[in-house]
């Protein structure tokens, strides 16, 4: 526990391959199963216990998350809107102080590089947060403009407090003025003497919060989110990257390099996905200035759609790990499931796939043909799937302000 | 498909190219108005007076390339252009033994007869080369992607071209030569080092290179292909009084031109040009802007990146159009006197390099953002010919010394007047005495020219005519076909294919390009 002190940007230990994150000391701690993972060049926890206590935590308590090796971009200077209205497909001079909201942007071919948030935090002020690393495209892209870009991934230690009691556990935690946090907004406030910033934000399809610190403070903010546990109080689980795969595929959110190509990394023409392929076509809004890959997108937009990321609910209970989908049993292939969850709390069987649309209209049926193993021997089956346009989890409370107390 | 444009048509400035492409747009019934910043008309390739009574051409000096289809359609002989009398290469030599190189021929003391022979022959053979590569200089540069069917024609004849219009030993040995540097071929060619030091100049001059550098082969006959229709001549009263007939033939087929206009911005609504505003606060509205700037002006000062996507305004910014020619105008009581040298020899294309080496070495400085401390030169002496540009009995050198670099470290203001003695020096060498008749000077570095004549890094072509940025990918791909992403703008300057040098041929390409996509809408 704290064996390895922490290091502070700019001095990666060559012998060391894992960056700890600022609360390294205590997932060490709670991670029972050594169950490392690299996130972004940090030791992060894929599962600290069981996967299904910690799907639970997230569902039916609270859960909380390191998310401190999320790529942070602080965003300044006189062309700092500008800057940002150019690079994503949203228009975003609406977005006041202390709001956040939800982008993609895109190359010159209008294909999608990364989707993330954006923070106002202080007029003029922005904090960006993207899956990838962005800062050459951010460079790239703040040509002919007078803006500020640092990478502050490093500086800001963040834990994601998540579940239907997280806002009665941030209470107790000392967070007093919480339940107006509306959705999407961000509160300053002080814990025990030091600065938290609080978004209302998270990708589970529930209530929760992001509370982001200077790395100095990570251990005393953990402490004081557990502290709440234990004192009997609630139930506060520390969760892993496995649990959180299961509920964001339930809540239909999509993860860029998991379920598309992002374009930076592909290669061969034609594997990289545009927004409205990958259904985010309502973030993009060409009735604002120029945007990266606008014209590429107003073109695409003129013609049939060729093909869609889905959410797929799958019969039966056999997992459609890498199935291939055709347009009836042993029909015509039209695309491939990206990633899948069994659903312990919908009881059903989901999945996000690539399907090809003929003529831009969606197959009338979608069929996954799944290889499973019974005692190591493979089996073969068929499974009828189903799109859903919603959701599969998106849990009213998310939005309701002041949210319920337990 | 001819009347679909709607407004009328504004070309940002007023050189050689803005005027050949007014006159095909007007001659095809467009209204066209051509605003240049310059109070006078031409840019690179006008006559400038830089003492009282003393002129010359103020950037290029020698007319070497000009289109003849161009002059053909444009009727460039009736309206009274003089090219003036095909001129000579004559390579200095310091002991008198100079050699005079025509297209096909070069004589001089101390020449084996190998050399004049291998001389006819390797010309003849690298003007086929220059030759063959004609369909594609004279269209749009094919896309490689999504080829319309004049592309597949382009492409089409081009492998007609080479193939059999070279026959399979030329091919073979064209597809040999074409990748590699200047330096190894005249090796394999020529003896005296005199005749290989002036030959590698043409394959340099103008571009970051050396002779050294791969692919000099290719820009060496880019020079060849405008020396296969145009001998090379100093027209009388400059290179002005080209641009000015080309003015007046723009004139006359209807196009209007605003001198001491300088454009401040190109206007975009929704992804496509809608006019310019002027620096003055005016604004003019347009159906169609197309920018005979540089690509740098074009995208990144008047259209504006954040108007643009990302990579493509990078890619713009990431062009190389750092100027490496320095031009020194020099305004003399008395001609210089060259040991073996008749007057009229005084008024041919005079040039110092002594060896490739000497080339080479002259460039290693640019490499590391210094001058020359031995430059190359190219001397003209246009008073000899038009008496007129100097005062009765005076006379007029216009120089281009290379190597000199943009971007000098030590910064040039501080060695303006240096570099200009390094050149008077080095030509005193030859023409011993001659410093002493210097009435007035004026040196223009590639800062000045970019200053003066409004050239980003003051670049003679617009940017390297290297192959990286030649053909389908000049400036950049994506805008190499005279159009650009913001629809109603065209590219129509030596920024864009075939780049380079007073040919009028960008122009010409971009008029037709323009009026084949039925007038840019």
């Amino acid at each position: 526990m704290g064996s390895q002190p922490r290091q502070q940007a700019g001095e990666h230990d060559f012998r060391q391959v894992l960056q700890p994150s600022p609360f390294h000391a205590r997932v060490e701690e709670h991670n029972l199963v050594k169950n490392w993972m690299s996130w972004n060049g940090y030791q992060t926890a894929r599962t600290y216990d069981t996967l299904a206590s910690e799907y639970f935590a997230i569902r039916s308590s609270c859960s909380v998350m390191d998310m401190t090796p999320m790529e942070k971009y602080r965003i300044t200077g006189p062309d700092a809107l500008k800057f940002l209205n150019r690079l994503v497909t949203r228009d975003i001079s609406g977005l006041k102080p202390n709001r956040v909201t939800y982008v993609v942007w895109c190359n010159d071919d209008g294909k999608v590089l990364d989707d993330g948030t954006i923070f106002h935090l202080n007029s003029g002020e922005y904090r960006l947060c993207s899956q990838h690393h962005q800062l050459d495209w951010l460079l790239i892209s703040s040509l002919g403009m007078d803006v500020t870009i640092e990478e502050e991934t490093h500086e800001v230690a963040a834990i994601s407090v998540q579940g239907p009691t997280a806002c009665s556990v941030l209470v107790a935690a000392g967070f007093t003025d919480l339940s107006e946090l509306k959705p999407f907004s961000i509160s300053h406030t002080l814990l025990n003497g030091f600065e938290v910033m609080i978004s209302r934000t998270g990708y589970t399809g529930d209530l929760g919060y992001e509370l982001w610190v200077d790395p100095g403070n990570a251990l005393a903010l953990w402490d004081a989110v557990f502290g709440v546990a234990q004192r009997g109080l609630y139930d506060v689980r520390a969760i892993g990257l496995g649990a959180l795969e299961m509920v964001r595929i339930e809540a239909g959110f999509i993860m860029p390099g998991d379920d598309f190509n992002t374009a930076e990394v592909t290669v061969r023409a034609g594997h990289d996905r545009s927004p409205f392929e990958v259904g985010l076509g309502w973030l993009v809004n060409f009735d604002k200035p120029h945007f990266t890959g606008k014209q590429a997108l107003l073109r695409e937009k003129n013609q049939p759609i060729k093909r869609r990321l889905v959410k797929l609910s799958v019969e039966g209970n056999k997992a459609p790990a890498d199935s291939f989908l055709y347009d009836s049993k042993k029909g015509r292939r039209i695309g491939t499931v990206k990633v899948h969850t069994w659903s312990p709390i919908l009881k059903a069987n989901l999945a996000t796939a690539d399907i090809e649309y003929r003529n831009g209209v969606a197959p009338a049926q979608i069929w996954a043909e799944i290889y499973y193993q019974k005692e190591l021997e493979w089996q073969a089956t068929w499974a009828q799937c189903t799109v859903s346009t919603e959701p599969f989890w998106s849990h009213p409370r998310r939005l309701t302000t002041p949210p319920e107390r337990y | 498909m001819t009347s679909a444009i709607k407004g009328p048509v504004v070309i940002v400035g007023g050189g050689h190219n803005g005027l050949v492409c007014a006159s095909y747009l007007a001659m095809a019934g467009r209204q066209v108005q051509i605003l240049e910043a310059r109070d006078t008309i031409g840019g690179g390739a006008s006559t400038t007076s830089f003492a009282p009574g003393y002129s010359v051409s103020g950037l290029a000096h020698i007319l070497h390339s000009l289109n003849p289809k161009v002059c053909k359609d444009l009727k460039l002989s009736s309206a009274g252009v003089s090219r003036g009398a095909a001129i000579d290469t004559i390579a200095l030599d310091k002991g008198g033994q100079h050699l005079t190189l025509r297209a096909n021929a070069v004589s001089g003391d101390g020449l084996s007869q190998s050399d004049i022979d291998a001389y006819t022959d390797f010309k003849e053979e690298f003007r086929r080369y220059a030759r063959a590569l004609e369909p594609l200089l004279m269209n749009k540069p094919p896309r490689l992607k999504d080829m319309d069917r004049k592309d597949k024609f382009t492409l089409a004849k081009l492998g007609w071209s080479l193939r059999f219009g070279l026959g399979a030993s030329s091919m073979r040995e064209f597809l040999r030569v074409g990748g590699i540097n200047i330096y190894d071929v005249l090796n394999e060619v020529f003896d005296s080092p005199l005749l290989k030091g002036v030959i590698a100049v043409d394959a340099v001059m103008g571009n970051h290179m050396g002779p050294r550098t791969p692919t000099t082969v290719l820009t060496y006959l880019n020079r060849l292909w405008g020396e296969s229709h145009c001998p090379q001549s100093i027209p009388p009263g400059g290179m002005g009084q080209v641009t000015k007939a080309l003015a007046e033939v723009a004139g006359k087929a209807g196009v209007s031109i605003r001198t001491g206009t300088k454009v401040a911005q190109i206007l975009v609504e929704e992804g496509r040009a809608t006019g310019v505003q002027l620096e003055s606060g005016e604004r003019i509205d347009a159906g169609l802007v197309i920018s005979n700037a540089d690509a740098k002006t074009t995208f990144l000062d008047l259209v504006g990146a954040p108007q643009l996507d990302a990579m493509f305004a990078k890619r713009i910014h990431t062009t190389r159009t750092e100027g490496n020619v320095a031009k020194l105008h020099l305004a003399m009581s008395a001609l210089p006197g060259i040991d073996g040298l008749s007057t009229e020899q005084l008024g041919q294309r005079l040039l110092i390099a002594p060896d490739m080496r000497y080339v080479e070495h002259a460039f290693n400085h640019a490499k590391y953002g210094e001058y020359s401390q031995q430059p190359v030169l190219e001397i003209t002496i246009p008073s000899i010919a038009d008496p007129s540009l100097a005062p009765a009995g005076h006379h007029v050198m216009s120089i281009s010394a290379s190597f000199a670099p943009y971007s000098l470290r030590a910064g040039w203001d501080k060695h303006h007047t240096v570099f200009a003695d390094l050149i008077i020096a080095l030509i005193e060498e030859y023409a011993p005495g001659f410093s002493a008749g210097i009435v007035a000077r004026e040196l223009l570095t590639p800062v000045d020219i970019e200053t003066q004549y409004n050239i980003t890094g003051g670049h003679w072509h617009h940017g390297e005519m290297t192959i990286d940025q030649s053909f389908m990918m000049r400036p950049v791909h994506g805008t190499a076909q005279y159009d650009t992403p913001i629809s109603g703008l065209f590219l129509c300057g030596a920024a864009a294919h075939p780049g380079g040098g007073v040919t009028g041929v960008p122009g010409h390409n971009a008029a037709k390009r323009i009026l084949a996509m039925g007038g840019g809408l």
